[in-house]
């Protein structure tokens, strides 16, 4: 079996696994990273965002192969210790989820959204959240959380 | 998903070889086509070669006044590149509106327009804009390329390295999206080119495909009502859930009259 090497939230990994494996089954089971979710596993939900080289990508469609030498941030990379993420703090303090499945993939991909646009307008976060599906409908605080957070993170 | 031989291609002619060596080899580009298809067991390759490797894939330069798109160019790349959005404004809006952000992270132009979904935009924009298809043999026209549902000029030994698009007079494209996919129900982009007026039409048929009586109108008369009572037969067009082939031939005339008001 091949071996797949790759830096993950900081820290060099390595294993070998199969051809077909998934991204995001490279991350939970080889990992035990299981804060990234698999929700559709048809790249249309979203619950498995992650950053590879600072990029949002869905890991649901992406082999680990694929990202051989990358820079991989999932989300049990973003709190410091036990301090949260300001975008983390902001979706609890707006609460940005009901059910929470969808919530490390939101997360993952408003932290994207931040990068590129750093004060995004409500309509901006709305439409970037078009491959984020939350199916308990909870986007109005979702949207509110983001905003929120991008603040705290422009402070 | 059932296992296969992954390969990371160095160069152009390792990633050919490793595609002659295989007993059904595919290509990967961003894979955001290709990897969905396999997980469902609608393809099962025994050998993937992935492109992505290749650095000299990648990038956008200006190319007799117009732009060379480097094949495995990413949407995301092709919609914040300063250089398309000055040069050729429609192509960076075209690729801003493919699937969602992550998508347009991963998914290439090379991959899109090889792969030929019915419902992709980029063939729209290679067909509209009189693009030509750079491959490591060839240079093919964008009028040769397209050949049916799925189905290129490309030969199992080619590989498209790059598409070189003429800088449009004025152009726009306008889609009705799938709300759920993005993917178009119905595309279309109408381009005012140095060969004449093109109009090209995605989602609506099995291929992309031009409409010459739409293009003879515009030719004559810049305008929306040229191309809104043009009505398009609906024999041959895509019926689906989304829409049936009468209001996908429909949506053709609505769409072409906002295009030509969008060029301004």
């Amino acid at each position: 079996m091949p071996t797949v090497s790759m830096t993950v939230n900081g820290k060099a990994v390595s294993a070998e696994v199969e051809a077909r494996t998934l991204l995001v089954q490279f991350l939970r089971d080889k990992l035990s990273l299981t804060g990234t979710h698999v929700g559709c596993d048809t790249s249309q939900c979203g619950a498995c965002v992650v950053h590879v080289d600072g990029k949002s990508v869905k890991s649901c469609t992406m082999l680990a192969a694929q990202a051989e030498g990358a820079k991989v941030a999932t989300i049990e990379g973003l709190a410091n210790g036990t301090e949260m993420h300001p975008m983390q703090a902001a979706f609890k303090e707006h609460h940005g989820l009901q059910c929470g499945f969808c919530t490390p993939g939101m997360v993952m991909s408003a932290l994207d959204l931040v990068k590129h646009n750093p004060s995004p307008s409500e309509h901006d976060v709305r439409e970037w959240l078009e491959g984020n599906i939350c199916r308990c409908t909870g986007y109005h605080n979702i949207v509110k959380a983001i905003t929120a957070g991008a603040a705290a993170m422009r402070r | 998903m059932h296992d296969f031989h992954y390969h990371r291609a160095s160069s152009l002619a390792d990633a050919l070889k490793a595609l002659a060596a295989a007993k059904d080899g595919r290509l990967l580009a961003g894979g955001m086509t290709l990897l969905p298809t396999v997980k469902q067991r609608l393809a099962s390759p025994s050998d993937l070669v992935d492109l992505a490797g290749l650095t000299e894939l990648r990038g956008i330069r200006a190319e007799n006044g117009g732009l060379g798109v480097g094949a495995m160019t990413t949407h995301a790349e092709v919609a914040h590149s300063p250089d398309v959005r000055k040069t050729i404004p429609v192509l960076a809006a075209l690729a801003e509106s493919i699937g969602d952000p992550q998508v347009r992270n991963r998914g290439t132009i090379g991959g899109s327009i090889a792969n030929n979904d019915p419902a992709a935009d980029y063939p729209a924009a290679v067909l509209g804009l009189d693009a030509t298809v750079v491959t490591n043999k060839r240079k093919i026209k964008a009028d040769d390329f397209f050949k049916g549902l799925f189905e290129t000029a490309l030969g199992e030994d080619e590989i498209v390295t790059a598409v070189h698009f003429p800088r449009p007079e004025k152009a726009a494209y306008v889609k009705f999206p799938s709300p759920a996919s993005r993917y178009a129900l119905v595309g279309v982009l109408v381009a005012k080119t140095a060969g004449g007026v093109r109009v090209a039409v995605t989602g609506a048929g099995a291929c992309v495909f031009r409409v010459k009586e739409m293009e003879e109108a515009l030719a004559k008369s810049f305008t929306a009502d040229a191309v809104k009572g043009i009505k398009i037969p609906s024999k041959g067009l895509n019926s689906d859930l989304h829409g049936g082939a009468d209001y996908r031939a429909h949506l053709i005339s609505v769409l072409a009259g906002r295009a030509v008001t969008a060029c301004g």
